[in-house]
């Protein structure tokens, strides 16, 4: 197989938070790598040119959790289907978590999704393993054969590992592979048969709520057990303010903690709920205004280190129900940069470095993954991002299978117009239609 | 497919945003709708023809039947479906039944289902008029739009009246409803309860809280006693029965120490020495069978509301066929 | 651009004494028709027939010394247009004096049109028993019927066309006695 064309984006505005760089260049990519970033470079022979003119160059997104249904439910997404809607947007690596159908536990499941990535040929799928097999909260998986085939972390996301012994003994092992574990925080007995935020919102929908105590308690006791192994806890999907707080105190104290949290908390609050639109319903819920500022300023200054969308597509039908019966989740690789963007940049809060460091560096950081960075020899994994494209959200249009996400029809500004993975091309506005 | 009341708008699936007028339309239509129900041959031809399902996916006696007998007074065609879905069916099932009830040109579908916003998901879905006869526990329009009439009868009014919710609260739809009925038409509203029966916030909603009934009835003109549901001490929100009795429980003797006359309320079925006792509900100032009778008039006025007719034609009716 | 409304021409048809004098010669028909008044009950249709039922009804008894008992009919839920008329039309009383079976009821009305107000009456009069004989009083019959029924008593007679309107006002509502003709 012939190697790619060697790609110079020329005239385009680099920014790159792994060296603090934010300014006009090209950046040249050879052999699957950065070749060289700087200005007036020349391309070499044979070389593919694009004219990025007024868009901004980064390292490509990563996002650290993601839901694709293969295997069991291949017709809400597949890894190909997940990897494209990926690509288109922006992101150049991801990683799905293991509540498939069966579940990711063992070393061949982890190897499947390995082979399933590399035949897609796009955004870059890593796999995580479960905590325990079945995510039945009772054996450890085999994290070591799971490390082997390609895992880069293990959850039991859907679900809370719900006992502390299992959490203590799971924080522990993984340290021999130093990788993290992932924890979905939620005390099942608060939050059983919630479906909501519990707060006015939910009293006057007649819901039943889930407190913001029941994600607080799992992130206390989370962040009090990686303290006690040295082991190194990822919490899943941040949703409420006092979770930023005991964070913040835990990472002064030195423990090895760190959190996420998805575009539609920074954004939206349990007022998206009403009307029973099932399209606000996922888990952890969407909470207060109190709470999304307390995530803004939380992702601001470093105590959440980075942005992940928690994907979580599901059949239009399937949504189509009760709010009670209507499963949670919703689809967010499409939006998440726009979103993010719109929301968080354009209205003053984060600078556009700022964001691409939380969606790019500082997640490649976390997980311990390539990427995230253009400098001279690393993995050309890029984006180009065309900051000034005004687009509004169609989901029939999502190359994702699925179509359940909040924000549809909502006007966003910012858009991947060029994502590249290897050194390869795997999504081209410009070339793929109209839009 | 009967057209949209003007007034009422397609579907009755709560009193959380309609305004005090349509809500004071309701009770005015009811009380002539009472008078037919007196007579010998009790029915009126105002909705010959046409076809009314009700629609009930939790089990109910008292509530369907006393919609089935406004329909018959009404003189409509009226179909029963008991529908008990498993959680894991209910979701389907409901989308499927919009669709076929749709196909089958039905006229007005009352419904009673056990999730929250039921009703509002199946009149967002067909034309046909929907009525939230109890949705999960968020509305029961028509037990609230009864209430209010009850208490405007027997006090003359509802503005300024105060009004004391008592008991299960958090799981309660019927309070729900009544709150806000109450609340647009002038009442002061309260409730009292255990702490782990009331739901948070509702004291943001303008509502006064109390935590024992002896602070309930000091202050109240009239009490709405909610049912308890024994489930409720299975899953641990009251420790037992016996204890809720003897602390929350509506006694005479308590009452004795009121110098009002205070009016006893309560949506049915009773449990007798839980919530309430006997001396009280058969009372003198008890008005729960007046409820019950209230609740085929209140029903025959909101099927004929929302059944009525064309803004455009009112003129028409001014001149009238005389 | 929609021409302004023609401007409407009042014609009196009947001032405050040719509406009581009307009143009274209805009264004595009535009591012609009736044969005496023991099985009489007068059933005034709302709205303004009530008023005019209660007053014919207060004359009778000035004339024969004995209590005529009166009732009002609302046929608000008996129309026959209830799906295209306007919307909640309100729902006046209705209030029966005791059984109908065997009694001469008397339906009175303002104005006689097309019918089907009667019609509905009847209608309703059914569910409250079977009258040995139901009469129809109206004060104006102003022609223009749709349906085949009579009035057996009129106070006045009227031509008049679709376009137009026959309004009368009662003193207890409308704080005088006077039917005008509106074209």
């Amino acid at each position: 197989m012939s190697p790619a064309p060697a790609i110079l984006l020329q005239g385009g505005h680099v920014i790159d938070p792994s060296r603090d760089m934010d300014g006009a260049a090209d950046v040249l990519i050879q052999d699957g790598k950065i070749a060289s970033v700087g200005r007036g470079l020349k391309a070499p022979d044979g070389a593919l040119v694009r004219n990025v003119k007024g868009k901004v160059v980064t390292p490509g997104l990563v996002d650290l959790h993601v839901h694709l249904r293969e295997p069991g439910n291949e017709d809400e997404e597949t890894v190909a289907s997940g990897a494209r809607a990926a690509a288109a947007g922006g992101f150049t690596a991801i990683c799905a978590m293991p509540n498939t159908d069966p579940v990711t536990d063992n070393q061949a499941a982890v190897g499947f999704i390995v082979r399933q990535s590399g035949r897609a040929a796009l955004t870059r799928v890593h796999p995580i393993g479960a905590v325990s097999i079945g995510q039945r909260g009772e054996r450890l998986a085999e994290f070591g054969e799971m490390v082997g085939a390609g895992a880069v972390a293990v959850s039991d996301d859907g679900k809370p590992v719900a006992s502390s012994h299992l959490m203590r003994t799971a924080l522990e092992y993984a340290r021999t592979f130093n990788i993290p574990v992932a924890d979905h925080c939620e005390d099942p007995s608060l939050a059983a048969g919630g479906v909501m935020h519990e707060g006015l919102v939910s009293t006057r929908l007649g819901l039943k709520g889930i407190p913001a105590a029941a994600e607080e308690i799992m992130v206390a006791r989370d962040v009090l057990l990686a303290e006690l192994t040295g082991g190194h806890v990822h919490l899943c999907h941040m949703s409420a303010r006092g979770s930023v707080a005991i964070i913040r105190e835990a990472k002064e104290r030195g423990i090895r903690v760190t959190a996420e949290v998805t575009p539609h908390h920074l954004t939206l609050t349990d007022y998206a709920c009403e009307e029973y639109d099932t399209h606000a319903k996922m888990n952890p819920p969407l909470r207060e205004a109190a709470d999304v500022a307390a995530l803004r300023g939380a992702l601001k200054d470093g105590v959440i280190d980075c942005i992940a969308s928690d994907h979580a597509p599901h059949a239009y039908d399937e949504k189509e129900a009760a709010f009670d019966d209507a499963p949670f989740g919703v689809v967010g690789l499409e939006t998440a940069f726009a979103v993010a963007y719109t929301e968080l940049v354009e209205s003053g809060v984060f600078t556009l470095p700022e964001l691409i460091r939380r969606m790019s560096t500082e997640p490649a950081r976390v997980f311990r993954l390539a990427g995230g960075s253009l400098a001279v020899g690393a993995v050309a994994d890029v984006a180009v991002f065309d900051t000034a494209a005004k687009w509004s959200v169609d989901p029939t249009a999502f190359h994702s299978k699925s179509r359940n996400t909040p924000f549809a029809g909502r006007a966003l500004t910012g858009r991947a117009v060029l994502t590249i993975v290897a050194g390869a091309i795997v999504h081209d506005l410009d070339h793929t239609g109209t839009r | 497919m009967t057209p949209p009341s003007p007034t009422l708008g397609k579907d009755l699936t709560g009193l959380e945003h309609m305004t005090p007028e349509q809500i004071r339309l309701i009770l005015d239509t009811a009380e002539p709708f009472k008078e037919v129900s007196e007579r010998p041959i009790k029915k009126v031809p105002a909705l010959r023809g046409k076809t009314i399902v009700n629609l009930f996916f939790e089990a109910s006696t008292r509530t369907r039947i006393s919609f089935e007998f406004a329909e018959k007074r009404l003189s409509a065609d009226t179909v029963n479906v008991a529908a008990t879905g498993s959680s894991v069916s209910k979701g389907e099932t409901l989308v499927d039944t919009a669709r076929n009830l749709e196909a089958m040109r039905i006229d007005m579908v009352v419904i009673r289902h056990p999730s929250s916003g039921a009703a509002e998901f199946l009149g967002n879905r067909i034309a046909s008029n929907v009525i939230n006869a109890g949705d999960g526990k968020h509305e029961h329009p028509t037990q609230a739009l009864l209430d209010l009439l009850t208490i405007r009868d027997k006090h003359g009014k509802i503005e300024g009246l105060k009004v004391c919710l008592v008991g299960d609260v958090l799981h309660s739809r019927v309070a729900r409803s009544n709150l806000w009925g109450l609340t647009k038409l002038g009442a002061e509203v309260a409730v009292c309860g255990p702490w782990t029966l009331l739901p948070r916030g509702i004291e943001e909603l303008g509502v006064k809280v109390f935590g024992r009934i002896e602070e309930a009835i000091e202050w109240a003109d009239v009490l709405n006693v909610l049912r308890l549901q024994l489930e409720r001490m299975e899953k641990g929100f009251i420790p037992s029965v016996r204890e809720y009795y003897r602390v929350f429980g509506v006694t005479a003797e308590r009452l004795e120490r009121s110098p009002k006359a205070i009016t006893i309320m309560h949506p049915g079925p009773m449990n007798r020495g839980v919530e309430i006792d006997s001396r009280v509900a058969d009372g003198p100032h008890s008005v729960i069978l007046d409820q019950v009778t209230n609740g085929v008039a209140v029903r025959m006025a909101v099927l004929y509301l929302l059944a009525g007719g064309r803004a455009e034609l009112a003129d028409a009716a001014k001149r009238g066929a005389e | 651009m929609p021409r302004p409304p023609k401007a409407e021409e009042r014609t009196i048809l009947l001032d405050a004494r040719a509406m009581s004098r009307a009143l009274q010669h209805m009264a004595v028909e009535i009591l012609e028709l009736a044969h005496g008044t023991g099985d009489l009950v007068l059933i005034g249709i709302q709205r303004r027939g009530v008023e005019l039922a209660e007053r014919i009804a207060k004359l009778l008894e000035k004339e024969k010394g004995a209590e005529i008992p009166r009732g009002a009919l609302d046929i608000t839920l008996y129309r026959d247009d209830l799906g295209t008329v306007g919307p909640n039309p309100v729902i006046g009383e209705t209030h029966i004096p005791g059984d109908l079976t065997d009694k001469h009821a008397v339906i009175v009305d303002d104005v006689l049109y097309t019918g089907r107000t009667v019609r509905a009456a009847l209608d309703e009069l059914a569910d409250f028993g079977r009258p040995k004989r139901i009469s129809l009083c109206v004060l104006v019959d102003r022609g223009g019927r749709e349906l085949p029924i009579q009035a057996d008593v009129v106070g006045t007679s009227v031509k008049t066309g679709p376009g137009e309107r026959v309004e009368v006002q009662v003193e207890e509502l409308d704080g005088r006695d006077q039917v005008d003709v509106i074209r």
